[in-house]
């Protein structure tokens, strides 16, 4: 296999886009990402989205946004695994470079989700869980979640305060960054005084409906060190599924998928949880980060809420995680996050990220996660 | 997104609780399935779900899909039946301050919701206290 580099990344200002298209929004992302690699063409394309279906009522986007992008007649693929499409799209092209089909691979993620109303939305994104045992029964994808979060807090200790600590610090991350959707900073007291969502889980422990994208740019590592940017190659890629159904698993508070992901990811790498510097998860709610980073193995089992209580988080932290302010306060355009965390995690590897920037930082893992976890990629980055 | 075919496809585990088990390891699934993911056999045989069992986590729903706002809020939980299948369904005829892990639950046939476009009255199980 080669050594695979992202020689590009892209992303626009993410948020309620009512003036911009998907292809627009998917577009604009793209060529900044091209620009960034210094390239024009690309050999093939991987898109993660999860339901422009259902979204914008449009699918074959792969085509449809190969095409806008002025890269007629290539290749070019739509990825779906719910909210972990775009972390499988970068997957794909990182196994064509890896595999020599292809020189350069553009890999990104879209979704355009305020063209519908709030029903229409909850709707879609509640086809990733089990429609006919789950979404039966009335349950919503915060209600998932609050089922996670109740017994992870009746079988670890883990508190509603700590809850929304996870929520306190990625605003924090998300105030440093102009293009989060909410770059703004809350705190703990209206985290626990904002609107009951699916108990115990408030509005402010949920990731936001948001219009974006992200892009990234691949090729052969040996053709990224010819260039004039530090090289930030992909030294490990993971994916693993578990039941889409929660109630079918052995333990709800345990996230098998992204165990089994990170697993062959540090594998591939030869690295640990212990050598990484700067961690980018899927905090579609507050307790998704605490269950995260128990089953990456960064913290033992039941302590995610202690690790952000005592800080090891933050960004001054041992570990930083999400310092682009995650999908709480970046936003969660579900198909374009798993591109937005690479996207991040190369800006910081590259000393680009401005204010949130991690000194030092130079082994990046990036989580990104479908469903209530019924899949999962992680990748590992690392700075030449 | 309910039609005709597709609710009445589902009306043995709804309305009968139909399940299967692995022949080889025992194990009860709910819904059935045609191979068991444990030990890799398709020899199941049909059998039923036990119609008690425990709370393992709770939520209530305070912010429901369109076609259960006449209901809201309520209470969803996972509870982990007899015979060791794990089922999701409303929690009713509790008050939400009476909810806890661990409660002892049975299951009741109920009415779930109305399904807006063909008018279909849509049935199934829900949980109340033992």
């Amino acid at each position: 296999m080669r050594e695979v580099a992202v020689i590009g990344v892209g992303m626009t200002k993410w948020g309620e886009l009512w003036d911009k298209s998907l292809r627009n929004i998917f577009v604009e992302t793209a060529l900044l990402a091209l620009d960034d690699a210094g390239v024009v063409e690309v050999n093939s394309m991987y898109v993660g989205s999860m339901s422009s279906g259902l979204f914008v009522g449009q699918e074959h986007i792969a085509s449809l946004l190969a095409d806008y992008l002025g890269q007629s007649n290539i290749p070019s693929t739509r990825v779906e695994t719910a909210c972990a499409s775009g972390g499988l799209a970068l997957r794909l092209g990182y196994m064509e470079i890896a595999a020599g089909i292809s020189e350069l691979v553009l890999v990104g993620g879209i979704e355009k989700m305020t063209d519908v109303s709030g029903y229409e939305a909850t709707y879609a994104l509640g086809t990733a869980a089990d429609q006919e045992y789950e979404g039966y029964h009335g349950i919503t994808f915060p209600g998932l979640y609050g089922l996670i979060a109740r017994a992870h807090m009746e079988k670890y200790g883990t508190t509603r305060e700590q809850l929304a600590m996870v929520a306190v610090k990625n605003h924090h991350n998300g105030s440093k960054n102009p293009l989060a959707q909410f770059p703004y900073e809350i705190t703990v007291d209206s985290v626990l005084n904002s609107v009951m969502i699916a108990d115990p889980l408030r509005i402010l422990d949920c990731s936001p409906i948001t219009d974006g994208a992200a892009a990234v740019v691949l090729c052969p590592a040996e053709m990224a060190r010819k260039m004039d940017k530090p090289v930030v190659k992909i030294i490990g890629s993971g994916h693993a599924t578990d039941t889409i159904a929660l109630s079918s698993r052995k333990d709800i508070t345990w996230l098998e998928a992204v165990y089994k992901a990170a697993k062959q990811a540090y594998a591939e790498a030869d690295k640990g949880p212990q050598d990484i510097d700067i961690i980018e998860v899927h905090d579609c709610f507050t307790i998704a980060e605490i269950c995260v980073l128990e089953a990456l193995g960064i913290v033992e089992k039941g302590k995610g809420g202690d690790a952000v209580e005592q800080g090891l988080t933050s960004l001054e932290g041992k570990i930083p995680v999400n310092t682009s302010g995650g999908l709480k306060a970046k936003g969660h355009p579900v198909g374009a996050t798993g591109a937005a965390q690479v996207v991040e995690i190369v800006k910081q590897l590259r000393g680009e990220a401005g204010e949130r920037q991690i000194k030092k930082a130079r082994i990046g893992l990036a989580q990104n996660m479908g469903g209530s976890g019924g899949s999962s990629v992680v990748h590992l980055f690392e700075r030449e | 997104m309910t039609t005709p075919s597709r609710y009445w496809r589902e009306i043995p585990q709804r309305y009968r609780l139909e399940a299967n088990r692995c022949k080889s390891c025992k194990t009860v699934f709910f819904p059935p399935r045609l191979i068991c993911p444990q030990c890799k056999k398709r020899d199941l045989e049909e059998t039923r779900l036990v119609e008690k069992g425990e709370v393992i986590s709770y939520t209530i729903i305070r912010v429901p899909p369109q076609q259960f706002v006449d209901q809201a809020p309520y209470a969803v939980g996972i509870v982990k039946l007899d015979d060791g299948v794990n089922l999701m369904g409303q929690i009713v005829d509790c008050d939400f301050e009476d909810l806890k892990i661990g409660m002892r639950v049975r299951i009741e046939f109920r009415k779930i919701f109305n399904e807006g476009k063909s008018g279909i009255l849509c049935y199934g199980y829900k949980f109340v206290p033992e």
